[in-house]
C-alpha cells in the first residue's frame, strides 16, 4: 500500500500550537477557498500557504509522492474541463476573446485559460493546508480540538479510534491478500472482472468479518471502562491556547473575513479582468 | 427524534471509518470505461449502514471520504464528501428492514436493500454530487454529471454484488433470533 500523509514529532512553532487553533484555520481555509474565485485572495492564499510550508518544515519526502498524484489528477480533470465544455470561461466572464482554434469547437480563449487557471489554483490553496494540518498535528489531540469546536465528545472519539486503527486495518488487509495470493488468486487485470470481483471479495470477507468481530471488543471494553457515562470528557493530549494560539485565530478570522468582503463585494465571485 | 447511539455506534464508527480509508485505494479497474473504477469501499459503506443504521453510515460516509482525501490525496473535494454521508444516511434508514443482525436477510429484505442502494446512489451521485460541484467549483454541467452517472454505475454494480454478498454472509453467521426450534 502506498503512503500516507502522517503526523511527525517537530519543533517548530506551528507544531507547538493547540490542534484547536489548527481545526480552526483548516476549517476557515477551506471555506474560503471553496467559495472565492477571486483571483487575487486564491493568489494571496497561495503564497501564504507556501510561506506555512516552509515555517513548519515540512519536508518533501514526507508529502513528494503524494503531491505528484495530486498533480497527475489535477492535470486530468482541467483537460477533461476543457474537452467537455471549451467555452466555460466565455459563460462566466461574459466576453470571448480568441486566442487560437483547434478543432470545431474546440477554440482556446483567453477567458476559458483564465477560468481553468483559478480551477487549478483554487485547487492548489487547500493542498497545503490539509498537509499542514495532517502533518503538524498529534492524531490524538485532534479529538481533543474537534470536542473544543463543539462537537460531542463521541464523534471526537469516533475519529480518534478511526485514526487509531487505519494502521491496523492496512496491516490486516496486507496478510489477508499475501496469504490468499500463497493459495493461487489472480489479483492483477489480467483476470477477467467477474473473477477480479471475487478475488476482491475473497480479501474483503476475512478483513471486514474480523473487523466486526473488533468492533464488538473494543465497544465492550469501553463500556467496562464506564465510557460515556458523564456528560462531559477531558483529554490527556489537549492543549491550552497560548498567546501564539489567540494571534493566529485572530488573523485567521480577520483574513477569512477580509477574503469574503474583497470577493463578494461587486455581486459576483468572480474576477472580472476581462 | 432520538436515535440510538451508544458506544457500539461510537466504535462502529471508529473502526468502520479506519475500514473505509484503508480501502480508499483499493479500486478494481472496469478496464471498457477509461479511468473509472469500482470501489469496494462503497459496497463496505453500504453495508456498515444497513447493519448499524443512518447515523453510523452517515457519519462514515462523511468522515471515511474525508479523511480518506485527505491522508491520500493531500485535500478534500467536498462536493464528493457529502454524496457518500447521504448515501450513507439513506440506506441506513431501513436498517431495522433488512434485519442483517438477526439473521433475517431473506429474499423481500435483499430485494428492498437493491432498490434503497439504486435510488440512494442515484440521488448522491446524479444530483448531489454534480449540483455541489457546479456550486462550489462552478464546473461545467454536463462534465460533473458524465462524471457523477459513472460513479453511479460503478457504485451500484459493486454494492449489488460484494454490498448484497457482504450482508448475506454476515446474516448468515449472526445469532438468529428465531434459529430455536420447537421439538416435537
Amino acid at each position: 500500500m502506498s503512503r500516507v500523509l502522517s503526523y511527525e514529532e517537530k519543533d517548530t512553532w506551528i507544531h507547538r500550537l493547540s490542534g484547536f487553533t489548527k481545526l480552526v484555520f483548516f476549517l476557515l481555509w477551506s471555506i474560503t477557498s471553496m467559495l472565492s474565485y477571486d483571483t487575487r485572495v486564491l493568489l494571496v492564499m497561495l503564497v501564504c500557504s507556501f510561506v506555512i510550508f516552509a515555517v513548519s518544515k515540512t519536508q518533501w519526502r514526507q508529502v513528494g509522492t503524494v503531491f505528484q498524484f495530486i498533480m497527475l489528477f489535477l492535470c486530468i480533470n482541467l483537460i477533461a474541463i476543457f474537452l467537455f465544455s471549451p467555452d466555460q470561461g466565455t459563460k462566466i466572464y461574459g466576453t470571448q476573446t480568441i486566442l487560437f482554434p483547434i478543432a470545431g469547437r474546440y477554440v482556446v480563449t483567453a477567458e476559458q485559460l483564465f477560468y481553468e487557471f483559478n480551477v487549478m489554483i483554487k485547487y492548489l490553496t487547500v493542498i497545503p493546508a490539509v498537509f499542514m494540518f495532517i502533518v503538524t498535528t498529534n492524531p490524538s489531540e485532534f479529538a481533543a480540538a474537534l470536542n473544543k469546536v463543539g462537537i460531542h465528545y463521541n464523534i471526537g472519539y469516533s475519529v480518534a479510534l478511526a485514526l487509531r486503527y487505519i494502521p491496523d486495518v492496512q496491516d490486516d488487509f496486507k496478510k489477508i491478500k499475501n496469504a490468499q495470493e500463497a493459495r493461487g488468486i489472480e489479483m492483477s487485470s489480467k483476470a477477467p472482472l467477474m473473477s477480479r470481483i471475487k478475488n476482491m471479495a475473497a480479501i474483503l470477507f476475512p478483513l471486514i468479518f474480523s473487523s466486526m468481530e473488533r468492533i464488538e471488543v473494543v465497544s465492550n471494553a469501553m463500556e467496562l471502562r464506564g465510557f460515556g457515562k458523564y456528560k462531559k470528557r477531558t483529554w490527556y493530549s489537549a492543549k491550552e491556547l497560548e498567546r501564539n494560539d489567540y494571534l493566529v485565530l485572530i488573523v485567521t478570522v480577520v483574513f477569512t473575513v477580509a477574503a469574503l468582503v474583497i470577493t463578494f463585494h461587486d455581486g459576483s465571485r468572480f474576477y472580472n479582468p476581462f | 427524534m432520538k436515535q440510538k447511539f451508544g458506544i457500539k455506534e461510537v466504535v462502529a464508527i471508529g473502526i468502520g471509518t479506519a475500514l473505509f480509508v484503508a480501502l480508499t485505494q483499493i479500486q478494481i479497474p472496469l478496464g471498457f470505461i477509461p479511468n473509472t473504477a469500482l470501489q469496494p469501499r462503497a459496497a463496505l459503506l453500504a453495508f456498515l449502514a444497513a447493519v448499524f443504521g443512518p447515523v453510523v453510515g452517515g457519519a462514515v460516509g462523511l468522515i471515511g471520504h474525508a479523511l480518506g482525501d485527505a491522508l491520500f490525496y493531500g485535500s478534500v473535494w467536498w462536493s464528493w464528501v457529502f454524496p457518500d454521508a447521504v448515501f450513507g444516511i439513506l440506506v441506513g434508514v431501513f436498517a431495522s428492514k433488512y434485519a442483517i443482525k438477526d439473521g433475517g436477510f431473506d429474499k423481500k429484505a435483499i430485494a428492498l436493500f437493491e432498490i434503497v442502494q439504486v435510488v440512494g446512489n442515484a440521488l448522491a451521485w446524479i444530483v448531489v454530487a454534480p449540483v455541489l460541484d457546479i456550486l462550489i467549483y462552478a464546473e461545467p454541467a454536463n462534465k460533473v454529471f458524465s462524471q457523477g452517472f459513472f460513479a453511479f454505475l460503478g457504485n451500484i454494480i459493486i454494492i449489488a454484488i460484494l454490498g448484497t454478498l457482504l450482508a448475506v454472509g454476515y446474516s448468515k453467521i449472526g445469532a438468529k433470533s428465531s434459529s430455536l426450534t420447537k421439538e416435537d
